[in-house]
C-alpha cells in the first residue's frame, strides 16, 4: 500500500489521449470545466463588445448587422454552452457520485459521449460564423429565423446537438441517483446538491426533447420548406414560440436549480450548522421543477395568446415564488446563529442570495400581465434575467469552484484574491444591471443596436460596470490558475464539511473512496 | 427476470467496476434505457401535438391528403414491424435460455423486417416525389385537390417529417441490431448476460409502437 496515497485521479494516467478517452466522472468533470470556461471567455468577450458599442449613441465599433450577430452569439453561447452545462455537467459530474458514495456515474461511456456532443454542437454553431453567423437572438423566433439569409441553420443544428449532451447527462444522473447510492444512503440522507441535480435531470429528460423537435422542425422549415411555422404556407409562427418556451422555460430552471443546490451546500458548510428545513429545501427543488412546465406562456403575454391562458400563466408563474422563497428563508435561517466563516465560497453564496432575490422579485413583477405589457422586450427584462442567471447561477458556479477546488486539485486558492474577485464581480454586476431596470422602465427596448440620447448616461454606467465584472472574472481565472500551480496543499477536508466527498483524500483516488462508505447519518450533522 | 449466477460457458462478461454485480448493472442499464425512451416519446410528442393542432384547423385538407397514401402499403409495414417485434422478443428469450443459434436467426429476421419496412417506405416516397407531392413550399402537384386546398403541401410536411424521423429511428435500430448480431457471433451473450439485447429490444419495441400511432393518423385519418 505504500504510495497508494499518492495515486489519484489526476496522476493515475497521463497524456492528452488518456483525458480524451477517460471514463472517470471526475476527469470528465474537468473536461467540462475547461470547455465551459473557454466558452464563457468567448461569450463574455462578446458581452464586453456589446457594452462597448452601447457606451455611446450611434455606431462606434460595429454596425447594426454585426451587433445582431454578436448579441446572438453572446446569448446562445452563454445559455447553451455555459449556464446549462455549467453546474450539472461540470460540478455535478465531479461531485454527484461522491455525494452518493458511488464509484462513478451509472453510464460512464454515455457521460463521455455527452461531452463530445457538447463539443461537436459548439463546433457546428461556431462554424456558422463562416456563413455570416446568425442574427436571430438565441430564441430563433420565426418567421425571421426562416427568412434571414445566413448561417442560422448551423447555429440551430449546433443547439440541437448540444441538447443531446444535456439529455444524456440527465439520464445518467437520474439513473445514478436511483441505482448507485451507497449502503445507508436513503433519499432523505442525500445532500441537497444531489436533490437539486436530480430535479434538474428530470427537467433535462422531460423538456430537452421538445427543444430537439422544435429545432428539428425549424431546420426542416428552412431546408425543406415544410411551412408548419410559416404563415405563408398556412403555418403558425406562434406555435414556434409555444414549442420553444415549453422547453426554454423549464430550461431556466435547469440553469438555476443546480445553483440553488450549490448554495445549500455552501451555506450549510460555512455556517457549520445543520441546515434548516432540509426536507423543505429538497422538496422545493422538485416543486419548482414540476411547476416550471406550466408557466411557458408568460413569455408570450403580447403574442396574441388568449387572455384566459394569459391569466392562468400569470397565476402559475407567481406560484414559482413559493418554493423559491421557501429556499431563501431556510438558507437565512441556517445562517442565523451559525458559526459563520466568511470565506470566499460563502461570500458568493451571500451574493447569490442578494442578487437572486432581486432577480426573483422582479420576475414576479413581470408575471403581472399589466406590468409586463409595459416592460415586455425592454431592458427591464434583460436586467431581470441577468440578475437570475448571472447573479444567481454564475455566482453559484464561482462559489462552487472555490469550495470544491481543494477537492478537485488538492490545493487551496489564494483567499485574498478570491475575495477581490468576488468584490469586483458583485459590485460590477450591480453597476451593470441595476441601471438597466431603470432603462427598461424608461422604455429602452432590448436587443437594439442604438438608442435615444436620453438613455446615454445610464448606458455608460452600465458599460463601466460590465468591464468591472470582466475584470473580476479575469482575477478569478488568475486565482484558479495560480491555485492549480502554486496553491498550498489542502488536506482531505479544509472546510470541516460533513458530506461524503470530504471523507476521501484530495484529490480523490480513481474510484473515489478506498473503502466503500456506509452511511449512518444525514449530510449536515454539525451540531 | 433474475440472472443465473452460476459459471456459464456463454458470455464471459465482467460487470463494470462501479457496480456490485451483473444484476445491479443490468437493472441500471434497463432503467437508463427507459429514461431514454421517455425522451424519445417527448420528442415525437412535439410532432403529434403539431399534427393535432393543424388537423383541428384543417380537417378536410388532412383527409384529402391521406387519400394520396396507399393504406395497403401502410398495413403491410405495420404487419412487418409487428413480426419484427415478436422476433426481437424471441431473440432475447433464446439468449436467456442459452440457444445462440436461435437468437441469431431471430435477430436476422428482425433486421430483415427493418429492411423490408424501409424498402416499402422507399417505394412510397419515390411515388410521392414522382407526383410532386413534396412538403410545403416545394409542393408541385397539379391535380384538382391542390386547387381545392391552398395548403395541401402541409399534409405532406407532416407525412415526411413524421415518417422521416421514424424511418431514421428504424435505421438506428437496424444499426444496433447489426451490432447485436456481431456480438452474438462472438458468443458474448448468454443466460448470465444479455443486457444489450434487452435494451435494444426496448428501443425497437418503441419504434414499432410509434409506427402503430403513425399508421392510423396518416393513412386512415379519413
Amino acid at each position: 500500500m505504500a504510495g497508494a496515497s499518492d495515486k489519484n485521479y489526476l496522476n493515475e494516467k497521463s497524456g492528452l489521449w488518456s483525458w480524451l478517452t477517460t471514463l472517470d466522472h471526475k476527469r470528465i468533470g474537468i473536461l467540462y470545466m475547461i470547455s465551459v470556461m473557454t466558452f464563457f471567455a468567448i461569450g463574455g468577450t462578446f458581452a464586453m463588445l456589446l457594452r462597448a458599442e452601447l457606451f455611446s449613441v450611434g455606431p462606434t465599433i460595429m454596425n447594426a448587422k454585426q451587433y445582431n450577430q454578436v448579441m446572438t452569439f453572446h446569448g446562445a453561447i452563454m445559455v447553451f454552452m455555459v449556464i446549462i452545462p455549467g453546474i450539472p455537467a461540470f460540478l455535478g459530474n465531479f461531485i454527484l457520485p461522491m455525494h452518493l458514495g458511488a464509484k462513478d456515474v451509472a453510464f460512464p461511456r454515455v457521460n463521455l459521449m455527452s461531452w463530445y456532443c457538447l463539443i461537436t454542437g459548439a463546433a457546428v454553431a461556431f462554424f456558422s460564423l463562416f456563413y455570416n453567423g446568425a442574427d436571430t437572438g438565441w430564441t430563433f423566433y420565426t418567421p425571421y429565423s426562416i427568412s434571414t439569409q445566413n448561417g442560422t441553420v448551423l447555429m440551430v443544428v449546433g443547439a440541437f446537438i448540444i441538447g443531446f449532451s444535456s439529455i444524456l447527462t440527465g439520464v445518467n444522473f437520474v439513473a445514478t441517483v436511483h441505482k448507485l447510492r451507497a449502503p445507508g444512503m436513503s433519499f432523505w440522507r442525500m445532500p441537497l446538491f444531489v436533490w437539486a441535480l436530480y430535479s434538474t435531470a428530470l427537467l433535462q429528460i422531460l423538456a430537452t426533447p421538445v427543444l430537439a423537435i422544435t429545432l428539428l422542425l425549424l431546420t426542416c422549415e428552412r431546408v425543406l420548406g415544410i411551412g408548419i411555422f410559416d404563415p405563408k404556407l398556412g403555418g403558425d409562427p406562434v406555435l414556434f414560440q409555444h414549442f420553444f418556451w415549453f422547453y426554454s422555460h423549464p430550461a431556466v430552471y435547469i440553469m438555476i436549480l443546480p445553483a440553488m443546490g450549490v448554495v445549500s451546500e455552501l451555506i450549510a458548510a460555512f455556517s457549520h450548522k445543520t441546515i434548516f428545513g432540509y426536507k423543505a429545501i429538497a422538496l422545493s427543488s422538485v416543486g419548482i421543477a414540476a411547476v416550471s412546465f406550466f408557466v411557458w406562456g408568460h413569455h408570450m403575454f403580447v403574442s396574441g395568446q388568449s387572455e384566459v391562458a394569459g391569466i392562468l400563466f400569470s397565476f402559475i408563474t407567481m406560484l414559482v415564488g413559493v418554493p423559491t422563497a421557501i429556499k431563501c428563508f431556510n438558507w437565512v435561517a441556517t445562517l442565523y446563529r451559525g458559526s459563520v466563516r466568511f470565506d470566499s465560497p460563502l461570500l458568493f453564496a451571500l451574493g447569490f442570495l442578494f442578487l437572486f432575490t432581486i432577480g426573483g422579485v422582479t420576475g414576479i413583477m413581470l408575471a403581472v400581465i399589466g406590468v409586463d405589457v409595459h416592460f415586455h422586450d425592454t431592458y427591464f427584462v434583460v436586467a431581470h434575467f441577468h440578475y437570475v442567471m448571472v447573479g444567481g447561477t454564475l455566482m453559484a458556479i464561482m462559489g462552487g469552484i472555490y469550495y470544491w477546488f481543494p477537492k478537485m486539485f488538492g490545493r487551496l486558492v489564494n483567499e485574498f484574491w478570491a475575495r477581490i474577485s468576488f468584490v469586483l464581480i458583485f459590485v460590477g454586476f450591480n453597476v451593470t444591471f441595476f441601471p438597466q431596470f431603470i432603462l427598461g422602465a424608461m422604455g429602452m427596448p432590448r436587443r437594439y443596436f442604438d438608442y435615444l440620447p436620453v438613455y446615454e448616461p445610464l448606458n455608460r454606467i452600465s458599460s463601466i460596470g460590465a468591464w468591472t465584472i470582466g475584470t473580476g472574472f479575469l482575477v478569478g481565472l488568475g486565482v484558479i490558475i495560480h491555485g492549480m500551480m502554486r496553491g498550498e496543499k489542502a488536506g482531505p477536508n479544509p472546510w470541516g464539511a460533513k458530506t461524503l466527498e470530504w471523507t476521501t483524500s484530495s484529490p480523490p483516488p480513481h474510484e473515489n473512496f478506498l473503502v466503500q462508505p456506509v452511511v449512518t447519518a444525514g449530510p449536515y450533522e454539525y451540531r | 427476470m433474475s440472472i443465473a449466477k452460476t459459471a456459464e460457458q456463454h458470455g464471459h462478461h465482467h460487470h463494470a467496476h462501479h457496480y456490485e454485480s451483473a444484476e445491479h448493472e443490468y437493472n441500471a442499464s434497463k432503467f437508463g434505457t427507459w429514461l431514454f425512451l421517455v425522451t424519445e416519446i417527448l420528442m415525437f410528442g412535439g410532432l403529434f401535438v403539431g399534427y393535432i393542432l393543424f388537423h383541428e384547423k384543417f380537417p378536410h385538407m388532412f383527409h384529402a391528403g391521406s387519400t394520396f397514401l396507399d393504406w395497403r402499403l401502410g398495413a403491410l409495414n405495420t404487419v412487418v414491424l409487428l413480426v419484427s417485434s415478436l422476433t426481437m422478443a424471441l431473440s432475447i428469450y433464446y439468449a436467456q435460455v442459452g440457444q445462440r443459434q436461435k437468437t441469431l436467426i431471430n435477430l436476422y429476421i428482425t433486421l430483415g423486417c427493418g429492411l423490408i419496412f424501409l424498402t416499402v417506405k422507399y417505394i412510397e416516397y419515390s411515388h410521392k416525389f414522382h407526383e410532386g407531392l413534396f412538403p410545403g413550399a416545394f409542393f408541385t402537384y397539379e391535380g384538382p385537390e391542390a386547387h381545392q386546398f391552398a395548403n395541401l403541401g402541409m399534409y405532406f410536411s407532416f407525412y415526411f417529417v413524421m415518417t422521416g424521423l421514424h424511418g431514421s429511428h428504424v435505421l438506428a435500430g437496424m444499426s444496433l441490431i447489426t451490432w447485436l448480431i456481431v456480438r452474438t457471433h462472438k458468443d458474448e451473450f448468454g443466460p448470465d448476460y444479455y443486457t444489450p439485447l434487452e435494451c435494444v429490444g426496448l428501443f425497437w419495441h418503441l419504434v414499432d409502437l410509434i409506427w402503430i400511432y403513425l399508421f392510423p393518423l396518416l393513412y386512415l385519418v379519413g
